[in-house]
This record gives C-alpha cells, sequence and structure tokens, in this order.
C-alpha cells in the first residue's frame, strides 16, 4: 500500500508531553503538577444554565459567528476591561475554545513563506498551527533574565521583509509571565512601524495577581492590526465547554468566520449558552478563583524560597517556572527522575520550546494540600541531588 | 485583607499562622494582629470542628423546628429568642422572615428526648403560639462543607 499521510502532517512532531502522560497514567500514587487546566468545576450556576438549555432544547446550530447574545457580553466584557469596543455583529467569531481561533487565525491569514515570530516558552499549538497553513516559523526564546517577557529588540531581530505574524502569548503558559502596559508600549511601536500583526492570546488574561491584565488592543493604533484571542476556559473553569472568540479587524474576522463555517459550524450550542450566564453573572466566581490561585502561588514561592530553588516571581496563569540547571541536569532528566523517584509529574520545560531548557513548568491547579505533600517531596528530592 | 483571611479561616480554623501570612503575602505579625482584632471585635466568635455524626457509632438526632411566637413590648424577638438559645441542647436560633419567627435547630441523643423538650419546654413558654418539628434525615451540606463528598480528580493527569 502506498504511503496515504501527508508529508507537512508527518513533519510535526508529537507533543513532548505524552511520554511522560503515558509514565503517569500507569503510576497509582502519582501527584500530578502537570495539568494545564483549572481544578474548579464550572459554578454551578453556569451549569445550571447549561441544563437548562438542555432542558428548552436549545439542541440546534447556533448562526456560524455565534449567539449574538454572547457576542454582545463578549464585547460588553472587553469594553469594560480594556476600554475598547467591537462590534458583536461585525468583529466577534465564538469559537470551539481558543485553540480554534489561532487555528483559523493562521489559516485565514498566511500565505506560503510568510513568516510567523514566535516567542517561546509557549503553548504548544502556535507554531504547528502556523506551519500547518504555510507559515514560517521564527521562534524567538524568551530570557529568564527579563521574566521571560518579549523585548522591543528581540522582536525586532526577528523581523525581516517576509515577516507577518508576531505571537503575543502573555499571561504565558507556561512561564506565568505577564506584559505590562510599558512592555506592550515598547512592543507595538516595532509593531506599527514594521507593518506586522499581532495573534495575542489572552485566554489568561483574568488570572493575573498585581493588577488588572493590559491587552495591547488598549494601546493607540493597535486594535486594527490585532486579533485578540479569549475563552471561558480558564477564566470560568470551563475547559470541557469549549468556549472561546476571536475579536479583530472585520475583513480579518469575515475571513476566519468562512473557514469556521465550512470547518465547524458554531461552538456547541449548549455552551454558548452557558457562556452567556458565566459572563453576565459570573465575575464573583473569577474573582474567588483568582483569589485562590493567588494564595498557591505564594505558597509555592515560598516553599522555593525556603528550599533555595530559583524561580522568578511569575504574575500571571497558573504556573511557576522554577530553574532547576543547577543540578547539572536537562529538564527532561530532572523531570523523569523526580516523576519516578518521588512520584510528583511536573512538565519538563522544553516541551513549550528550546528556550524552557533547564526550567520546569509547575502547574498550581490543585488544592494547597496537594501542593504541600508534592512541595515535601520536592524538598526530598532537590536535597538527596545537592547531596550527591 | 479582611474578606479573604476571614474566607480562609472560615472553611479552616485552623490553619497555621505561617501558612496564614504565605498565603496572604503579609507578615505573621500583621496576621496575627488581624486575628486578634477580628476575635475583640466579636467577628471571628469561635473555632469548631465539623463533625459528620453520622459516621460514628454515636446516636444524634438532630430536629428543625419552626417557632411562631409574640413579640414583646420593647424587646421584640430578643427576649423569647435568648429563653430559648439558653438551652443547652439547643444548637442555633435564626429569626426568620415569612411564615414563622425562630428557626431553632436541636440537638439530641433520641426522638424522645426532642419530642420531650418541645412539648415540655419551648411549647410552654409563654409566648411561643406554635412549634413545627422537622426531623433531619441525611446531611448533605454543612457550613460549606459537603459531606457526602466523593474526592476524584477527573482530569487527565497531563495537558498542556
Amino acid at each position: 500500500m502506498r504511503n496515504f499521510l501527508s508529508d507537512k502532517v508527518l513533519e510535526i512532531k508529537p507533543s513532548g508531553i505524552r511520554k511522560f502522560f503515558d509514565i503517569v497514567s500507569e503510576m497509582k500514587d502519582a501527584i500530578s503538577l502537570g495539568v494545564g487546566e483549572p481544578d474548579f468545576e464550572t459554578p454551578w450556576h453556569i451549569r445550571d444554565e447549561g441544563i437548562y438549555a438542555f432542558e428548552k432544547g436549545r439542541t440546534f446550530y447556533t448562526s456560524n459567528s455565534g449567539l449574538l447574545p454572547l457576542r454582545k457580553e463578549i464585547s460588553s466584557y472587553i469594553e469594560r476591561t480594556q476600554e475598547v469596543y467591537y462590534s458583536p455583529e461585525k468583529e466577534i467569531l465564538v469559537t470551539v475554545g481558543g485553540s480554534e481561533a489561532i487555528d483559523i487565525a493562521m489559516r485565514a491569514l498566511l500565505n506560503d513563506g510568510d513568516e510567523v515570530i514566535i516567542p517561546q516558552p509557549s503553548y504548544v499549538s502556535y507554531a504547528p498551527c502556523s506551519y500547518l497553513a504555510g507559515g514560517k516559523n521564527v521562534i524567538i526564546n524568551l530570557k529568564a533574565e527579563n521574566n521571560f517577557k518579549l523585548t522591543p529588540e528581540e522582536l525586532e531581530n526577528a523581523i525581516t521583509d517576509k515577516t507577518k505574524i508576531l505571537v503575543l502569548p502573555f499571561p504565558n503558559n507556561p512561564t506565568g509571565a505577564i506584559m505590562g502596559k510599558d512592555d506592550l508600549e515598547g512592543i507595538a511601536k516595532i509593531v506599527k512601524e514594521k507593518d506586522i500583526l499581532v495573534l495575542s492570546d489572552e485566554i489568561y488574561a483574568e488570572l493575573t495577581y498585581n493588577g488588572r491584565h493590559v491587552s495591547i488592543v488598549s494601546i493607540d493604533g493597535m486594535k486594527e492590526r490585532t486579533i485578540l484571542i479569549n475563552g471561558l476556559s480558564k477564566s470560568h473553569a470551563m475547559t470541557g465547554w469549549r468556549i472561546g472568540y476571536a475579536c479583530g479587524p472585520e475583513e480579518i474576522i469575515k475571513q476566519m468566520t468562512k473557514i469556521h463555517q465550512y470547518a465547524i459550524m458554531c461552538a456547541p450550542t449548549i455552551s454558548q449558552y452557558a457562556a452567556v450566564e458565566a459572563l453576565k453573572n459570573g465575575d464573583e466566581d473569577v474573582k474567588m478563583m483568582r483569589n485562590s490561585y493567588n494564595q498557591r502561588r505564594r505558597f509555592l514561592l515560598d516553599a522555593f524560597k525556603k528550599m533555595g530553588l530559583e524561580c522568578f516571581e511569575p504574575y500571571g496563569a497558573f504556573y511557576v517556572f522554577p530553574c532547576i540547571k543547577e543540578f547539572g541536569m536537562t529538564s527532561e532528566e530532572f523531570a523523569t527522575r523526580f516523576l519516578y523517584e518521588e512520584k510528583v509529574a511536573a512538565v519538563p520545560g522544553t516541551a513549550f520550546g528550546d528556550a524552557g531548557e533547564g526550567f520546569l513548568r509547575i502547574s498550581y491547579a490543585y488544592s494547597i494540600e496537594k501542593l504541600k505533600i508534592a512541595m515535601e517531596r520536592l524538598n526530598n528530592f532537590i536535597t538527596r541531588l545537592r547531596q550527591q | 485583607m479582611r474578606e479573604e483571611l476571614l474566607s480562609i479561616i472560615e472553611k479552616n480554623g485552623r490553619i497555621g499562622l505561617n501558612e496564614l501570612a504565605v498565603r496572604l503575602g503579609k507578615s505573621e505579625i500583621e496576621v496575627a494582629n488581624e486575628i486578634a482584632a477580628l476575635e475583640n471585635e466579636g467577628i471571628i466568635c469561635g473555632y469548631q470542628a465539623i463533625v459528620d455524626w453520622e459516621k460514628t457509632s454515636i446516636d444524634k438526632v438532630t430536629a428543625m423546628i419552626e417557632v411562631r411566637v409574640t413579640p414583646q413590648r420593647g424587646q421584640g424577638f430578643d427576649s423569647i429568642a435568648r429563653r430559648i438559645y439558653n438551652y443547652p441542647e439547643v444548637k442555633s436560633v435564626y429569626l426568620i422572615s415569612g411564615g414563622f419567627d425562630l428557626m431553632v435547630t436541636l440537638e439530641e441523643k433520641t426522638l424522645k428526648d426532642i419530642a420531650i423538650f418541645v412539648a415540655e419546654k419551648l411549647s410552654t413558654l409563654e409566648s411561643v403560639l406554635s412549634a413545627s418539628t422537622h426531623f433531619i434525615l441525611k446531611k448533605y451540606k454543612v457550613h460549606g462543607t459537603i459531606l457526602d463528598k466523593h474526592e476524584e480528580d477527573s482530569r487527565e493527569v497531563i495537558t498542556p
């Protein structure tokens, strides 16, 4: 038989997380700190709204762009948090999670050979999605000494006359880094000068711990050259509902909607009804979860400090990214030994790009009780390593 | 810090000062002072354990009694509420809006003890007009804590 598979797909490496997944699944009493989703269940009033939607028979397709009431809620959310207005009719598209938005944005924008700048460490989807859409990926390795922020110099050096898109993944998974208004202004200046477009993945926007998240769209002249991606997965603990969205210039959203229409039809209807409730009446839940994450974040940073483990203070998402270079192992070796010897799973930084070498992603989407046990084990582990 | 502190110790009254300080991002002294202030102001009224007696071999019967009373001149409901809450077997007394006035929770060893309390002590109080007793068959959630919870993490063990 011939090889039926696409050369392009064969080129893509499978996710580096898979191996750990297999080992942890086999281990009975292992503690995982490797999860990239909230530990909270979706707040009850939101689930309740989903149940009502079922009862009322909301089991049909919605319009391709998503329920208008939902798009209106999204528009009002961005207006009240960023003071930027997006037209619910023309500039907002409801997608199947933020990940679909990333995919179709790349497909709507890229021609073969267009360059896409991807700062790493970052979420695993950008590079494959861009590659499948014909993009040529240009990776910027973010540096620990800059607290894993993207600097204007790094950006400027990566830009060529083929550059089309800059992916801006902040608050960042896996580092927890955020970009403040000043940081973003430096980036925006170059983006405008060089006439490129920003794909701003702000899925962790509600999870910042030193003041509110600032979106690059709130900077003058940036709304027209940014696709803002967000969703309810992280903010409202709704990962399984698959509701994300993209906001951007009308002509881009129009083309993205075309792909969405042919590939997806519409985001799940029941989930969209639940999402309306989440955006309308969910602010208190978000606040409660944010406070809880923040307590755990402080707890972990304090635990690292006591163990003498180097870690910059992250102010976003629900990850800490400690440095393990002192042990003279690769991230993968460290994570593998930690898993076998102490039965705690953390994700090697390299799963998010080469720039993650020497670091470990630890998620704090776990109860304090669980984190306490995990930190005791981490302490045992590194104490032993230091004695050897 | 007050609201966050209260919401932590409302769930876990035994949490150590050190952990509280770390989680709130404050010093231990600041937290200790705040707790002392909250106790002095009567905002923190006590610390107790949430016990699921069902799981022990000790018999306990809990009843909720809806009580209608005649308020007294100048005192409203306070003096009758005080008469009722002074009985040690009474666990809680709330003034309620709507069809009756006081919601009284009573904990005893047997049904008979409750019947005796209602018939002999509660109903004979002068201003009590009526008492209707409901027995609790099962406690699902007490003081914000779910008692029949099955802890399980149904997430995939590792996700990007």
